[in-house]
C-alpha cells in the first residue's frame, strides 16, 4: 500500500448534503398537508393516527418525488423514509412514558411525600398524607450493600481479565456473560432459597440478590475501562521494579479511576428498579426502618408495586409518584456515570 | 471535454491545486510520487470526497462545485472506479460482483446476467464466473474489478494503481490486456500509476504531479 | 559529594511472593461468577428433586397447576407446559414486533444522521434502556393496553378468520399480544445498540465501492452492510429473547395467567414461567414453592441456552471483522 490513500480522509460519501434541503422541505410540506386531509376524511384521530397518516403520506409523496429520478431512486427514498419512520416510531413509546410518569407522578409528590412514610397511612388515603421516605431510605440500604459487595467483585473479575491474563479469562468472560442473561426472578429464587426460607426477609438478601445481577454490568464495563488504560504505563512500572500488585494498585486502577466509577453507576442504575428479586428477598414494609436484617424492608421498586397492586386511584397515583422518584433516581445516576466517563475521556 | 477538472484538492499541507482535462478516447496517466495527491483526484471524481473549491464537470454537465453549490450525487455520476485495493465484495461471487453495478442501476436480472458475461470474457475470466473472490489469484482479481467498472460502460474511466496489487506474471499478461481493453473504450481514461512503463504501454497523454 | 550506585535489582522470571499471592486472590474472585452460576444451578436442582422425581416428565409436558386440597382429597398437580409455551410465544411475539424497528434504529443511527447527533441519540437509548421493568410494567398497563386492546379488537374483527387471531371471549385485555408490545418495547434498546456495533464495522471500502459503482444508500447498505450485519442482528436479537424469556414484573402486569396451552394471541389469557414464580409465591405452600424452584430451574436452563446462543454468535460477529 502506498500512503497515497491516508490523504484522503475516510468519509461517507453520502455525508455531503450540499442539496439534502431542497427536496426535503417540499416532501415535508405536502406530506404535512396531505396527512392533515387523511385525518379529516378517514378515521384515523389523534396524535396516532395522525402520525400513522403523516407517515403514510410522507412514504407516497418521497416515492413519488423519487420516480422523477428513476425507480432505484424512489426505492432509495422509501428505504430512507422507512428506516427514519422506524427510529422515530420506536421513541414515541418512550416520550410517553416519560411523559406520563412525571405528569401524573407530580400530582402524588408533596413536600411531606420524602419525610414521612406509609406507617399511618393506607395507599388509598388522600394524597396529602404519607409519602415515600421509607422506601428512598430502604432502596439506598440495599443499593449500598449491593454495592458493597458486587463492585468489589466486579473490578477483581475485570483486573483478572486485563492484568493477570489468566488461563481461565476466557472462561471467566463466558461465565459473566452467562451470569449477565439471568433472569431476575431466578436470583430472588436462589437468594431466597439459600438466605430467606426458615429466616425471613431481610434487606441483606435482597441486596445480596441485586448484587448478583450487578456483577456482570460492574465487570464488564470495568473491563473495557481497564484496557483503556495504555498498555506503555503497564510497562514502564514493570520496567522501574514495581510489582504486579503495585503497578495494578498505583498505576492502573488509578489511571482507571473514573471509568471505574462510570462501571459503578451502570451497575447501581441496572439494579436500582428490579423489582422481582425483592418480592421473594426483602419485600416490603410500610414503617421506616433502618434495619437490615431480620425484617422486610421498604423499596422504591417494592411501594410502586405495592399500590399497584392496591388497584385504587389514589393508590395508583401513588405508583406514579414512586415511579417518578425512582426514574430520577436512576437518572441522576446515568449522569453521574456520563460525566465521569467524560472526564475519563478528557 | 469528457471530464475536466478545475480547482484544489486535499486538506492542510496536502492541498494543491489542478487543472486537468480528458476527451472521449483519451488515456490520461498521472504519476507522482506518494503523498502527491493521485489517489485523491480519483476519489474526487468519484464523488468519494468534494472538492475544496473550483469546478468538476463533465459533457457540459456540473459534478461538484462547491463555490455554487452544485453537487451530483456518486450513484449519478458517468463513471465507474478500479480501486487500488480492487474492494471486491466478498461474499458475492465473481458474477454477482460484476453485475452489481448494473443491477444497482435497475436493469433487470437477465440482461445484468448476459452483459456481465459478456465483459466477463473480454477479460477472460469466463470460467471463474461462480468462483469467490477469495478462490481467485491477485491478477483475476484484478481483472473481476475491471470488469466490474466495465459493465457499467461509464463516461469515464478511473483506474487507480491498476497493476500495483499483483505478482509480476500476472502483471505481464494485464500490461497486455489493459491496452486492448483501454483501446476499445470509447470514454475518457484517468490512468493513476507510478510506474514509468505503465504510462508508456497505456497513456496518450501524462501528467506528473510533484 | 559523592553518590552511591543503588543495589543491584535481583532479575528473575519467576514473580515474587507478594505477586503470586494478589494473583492468587484475584483469581479467585474472579472465580465468583462460576461460583455462582454453579450454585444457583446446585440450589434450584436440590430444591425441586422432588418435584421432579413426583411428577417426572409430567412437570414439563403438562399444563394444570394446582395445590391441591385436603378437604376435596385433591392431590397436588404441578405442570409448566403452558407457562413455557406461553413464554415463548410471548417472547417469539416479541422479537418479531422488535425486528424492523430494531434494524431502523440501528441503521438510522449508523447511516443516516451525523456523528455529534448519533452521539446524543446513543446516550439516550442507553438511558431508555435503563428504564426499570416495574416502570414498563406501570405504563403498559395503565397506558399502552386500552390503545392496545383496541388495535386487538380491529385485528380481530379482520383477520380472525386465522386461527391465532381467534377469540372464544370478546375480552382484548392483558393479552399475550399486550405483553409482548412491552417486551418488545423493552428489549429494543439492547437489541439496536449489538445491532449498531456490528453495523458499524461494515468495511467502509466496500461501502464506497458500491456508491462508486452507481448504488443508492440503500443499494450500498443492501449489498454490504445487511450481509456483513447479518449475524450481529441474529445475535442482538437473541440477546433480546434471553431478556424478555426472563423478563417478570412487566410481564406479571400485563398479562392474565390461564394455566391451560392456548395460541390465541389476542385473548386475554396467557402463560409465562417468570411471572408464574412471581405471582404464586406469595401463597405457595412447601410443595408448591418447590414446584416454582423446579420451574425457576427450567427458566434458568432456557435464558442460559439462549444468552450461551447469542454471545457465541456476537463473539464471533465481532472477531470476525478484527
Amino acid at each position: 500500500m502506498t500512503s497515497t490513500t491516508s490523504l484522503v480522509t475516510p468519509r461517507r460519501p453520502w455525508v455531503n448534503r450540499r442539496n439534502v434541503y431542497k427536496e426535503l422541505i417540499p416532501t415535508f410540506g405536502i406530506a404535512g398537508a396531505l396527512a392533515v386531509l387523511i385525518v379529516n376524511f378517514t378515521g384515523l384521530a389523534g396524535p396516532l393516527g395522525s402520525y400513522v397518516a403523516f407517515v403514510a403520506a410522507y412514504l407516497t409523496v418521497s416515492f413519488l418525488f423519487g420516480m422523477r429520478h428513476d425507480k432505484i431512486k424512489a426505492f432509495d427514498k422509501v428505504m430512507t423514509t422507512l428506516i427514519c419512520a422506524g427510529f422515530f416510531t420506536a421513541f414515541i413509546p418512550w416520550v410517553s412514558i416519560l411523559f406520563t410518569v412525571f405528569k401524573r407522578g407530580a400530582s402524588a409528590i408533596y413536600w411531606g411525600y420524602f419525610t414521612s412514610d406509609m406507617s399511618v397511612t393506607s395507599g388509598d388515603d388522600e394524597l396529602n398524607l404519607g409519602g415515600l421516605s421509607h422506601a428512598i431510605v430502604g432502596s439506598g440500604i440495599i443499593l449500598l450493600i449491593a454495592s458493597l459487595i458486587a463492585i468489589p467483585f466486579g473490578i477483581i473479575t475485570a483486573i483478572y481479565i486485563t492484568e493477570i491474563r489468566g488461563r481461565f479469562s476466557g472462561l471467566v468472560r463466558i461465565m459473566i456473560q452467562s451470569m449477565s442473561g439471568v433472569p431476575s426472578i431466578v436470583a430472588g429464587l436462589f437468594v431466597f432459597a439459600i438466605l430467606v426460607s426458615g429466616r425471613g426477609f431481610s434487606a441483606i438478601s435482597g441486596a445480596v440478590a441485586l448484587s448478583i445481577l450487578m456483577l456482570p454490568t460492574v465487570a464488564r464495563t470495568a473491563e473495557e475501562v481497564l484496557k483503556l488504560v495504555p498498555e506503555d504505563l503497564r510497562t514502564s512500572a514493570l520496567a522501574l521494579g514495581a510489582t504486579q500488585t503495585a503497578t495494578t494498585f498505583r498505576i492502573v486502577l488509578p489511571a482507571a479511576r473514573a471509568g471505574l466509577v462510570t462501571a459503578s453507576m451502570l451497575g447501581m442504575a441496572r439494579v436500582a428498579g428490579e423489582t422481582a428479586p425483592l418480592i421473594m428477598t426483602s419485600f416490603y414494609s410500610a414503617n421506616f426502618s433502618t434495619d437490615t436484617s431480620g425484617h422486610p424492608l421498604a423499596s422504591l421498586p417494592m411501594y410502586i408495586y405495592q399500590n399497584f397492586s392496591n388497584g385504587t386511584d389514589l393508590a395508583l397515583s401513588r405508583a406514579w409518584g414512586g415511579a417518578a422518584v425512582l426514574l430520577t433516581l436512576i437518572f441522576i445516576i446515568f449522569t453521574i456515570a456520563r460525566l465521569a466517563s467524560g472526564r475519563a475521556k478528557g | 471535454m469528457s471530464i475536466s477538472l478545475q480547482g484544489t484538492i486535499g486538506r492542510g499541507e496536502f492541498e494543491r491545486s489542478l487543472n486537468l482535462s480528458v476527451a472521449d478516447g483519451e488515456v490520461l496517466a498521472i504519476t507522482g510520487p506518494n503523498g502527491s495527491g493521485k489517489s485523491t483526484i480519483i476519489h474526487t471524481i468519484a464523488a468519494l470526497v468534494p472538492l475544496r473549491s473550483g469546478h468538476l464537470e463533465s459533457d457540459g454537465a456540473m459534478w461538484d462545485a462547491p463555490d455554487s453549490k452544485q453537487w451530483v450525487a456518486p450513484e449519478n455520476r458517468t463513471c465507474a472506479v478500479v480501486f487500488q485495493d480492487l474492494r471486491l465484495f466478498p461474499h458475492m461471487n465473481v458474477i454477482a460482483n460484476v453485475s452489481y453495478g448494473l443491477r444497482a442501476q435497475g436493469v433487470s436480472k437477465d440482461e445484468a446476467h448476459s452483459r456481465s458475461t459478456a465483459v466477463l470474457a473480454r477479460v477472460g475470466l469466463s470460467l471463474f464466473a461462480t468462483r469467490r473472490p477469495s478462490e481467485l489469484s491477485g491478477g483475476e482479481r484484478q481483472r473481476v474489478a475491471l470488469a466490474r467498472a466495465l459493465v457499467v460502460e461509464p463516461r469515464v474511466l478511473l483506474l487507480d494503481e491498476p497493476l500495483s496489487a499483483v505478482d509480476v506474471v500476472s502483471r505481464a499478461a494485464l500490461r497486455e490486456l489493459l491496452p486492448e481493453v483501454l483501446g476499445g473504450f470509447a470514454g475518457a481514461t484517468i490512468l493513476v500509476t507510478h510506474d514509468l512503463s505503465d504510462v508508456e504501454a497505456m497513456a496518450t497523454r501524462s501528467l506528473g504531479l510533484f | 559529594m559523592q553518590t552511591t550506585a543503588p543495589e543491584r535489582r535481583q532479575i528473575t522470571a519467576v514473580s515474587r511472593p507478594s505477586d503470586k499471592a494478589f494473583q492468587g486472590v484475584v483469581t479467585a474472585g474472579a472465580l465468583s461468577a462460576f461460583v455462582v452460576l454453579a450454585l444457583i444451578a446446585g440450589f434450584l436442582f436440590l430444591r425441586s428433586t422432588e418435584v421432579f422425581r413426583t411428577f417426572g416428565f409430567d412437570f414439563i409436558t403438562r399444563s394444570k397447576w394446582d395445590a391441591g386440597s385436603v378437604e376435596d382429597a385433591r392431590a397436588p398437580q404441578f405442570g409448566v407446559a403452558a407457562m413455557l409455551l406461553g413464554s415463548i410465544i410471548v417472547s417469539t411475539m416479541a422479537m418479531i414486533f422488535a425486528l424492523p424497528f430494531v434494524m431502523g434504529t440501528s441503521l438510522f443511527l449508523e447511516y443516516y444522521i451525523s456523528r455529534r447527533i448519533r452521539f446524543v441519540l446513543v446516550s439516550i437509548l442507553d438511558l431508555m434502556a435503563a428504564i426499570p421493568s416495574i416502570i414498563y410494567g406501570l405504563w403498559g398497563y395503565l397506558v399502552l393496553m386500552p390503545y392496545a386492546s383496541h388495535w386487538a379488537a380491529s385485528i380481530n374483527k379482520y383477520l380472525g378468520w386465522i386461527p391465532i387471531f381467534a377469540v372464544d371471549r370478546e375480552n382484548f385485555d392483558a393479552s399475550p399480544f399486550v405483553a409482548s408490545l412491552v417486551l418488545c418495547l423493552m428489549i429494543l434498546p439492547i437489541a439496536s445498540s449489538v445491532t449498531r456495533e456490528v453495523y458499524s464495522r461494515a468495511p467502509q471500502d466496500q461501502i464506497t465501492a458500491a456508491y462508486a459503482l452507481g448504488a443508492s444508500r440503500w443499494g450500498a447498505i443492501r449489498a454490504v452492510v445487511l450481509p456483513f450485519g447479518l449475524s450481529g442482528l441474529v445475535g442482538g436479537m437473541l440477546l433480546g429473547l434471553g431478556r424478555a424469556l426472563g423478563e417478570t414484573i412487566a410481564v406479571l402486569l400485563t398479562l392474565n395467567l390461564v394455566f391451560a396451552v392456548k395460541f390465541q394471541v389476542l385473548a386475554s389469557a396467557g402463560g409465562n414461567v417468570a411471572s408464574l414464580i412471581a405471582s404464586r409465591f406469595g401463597e405457595a405452600g412447601p410443595l408448591e414453592l418447590k414446584a416454582l424452584m423446579a420451574a425457576g430451574l427450567v427458566l434458568f436452563v432456557l435464558t442460559l441456552l439462549v444468552n450461551f446462543g447469542a454471545s457465541i454468535i456476537v463473539g464471533r460477529a465481532s472477531r470476525s471483522t478484527k
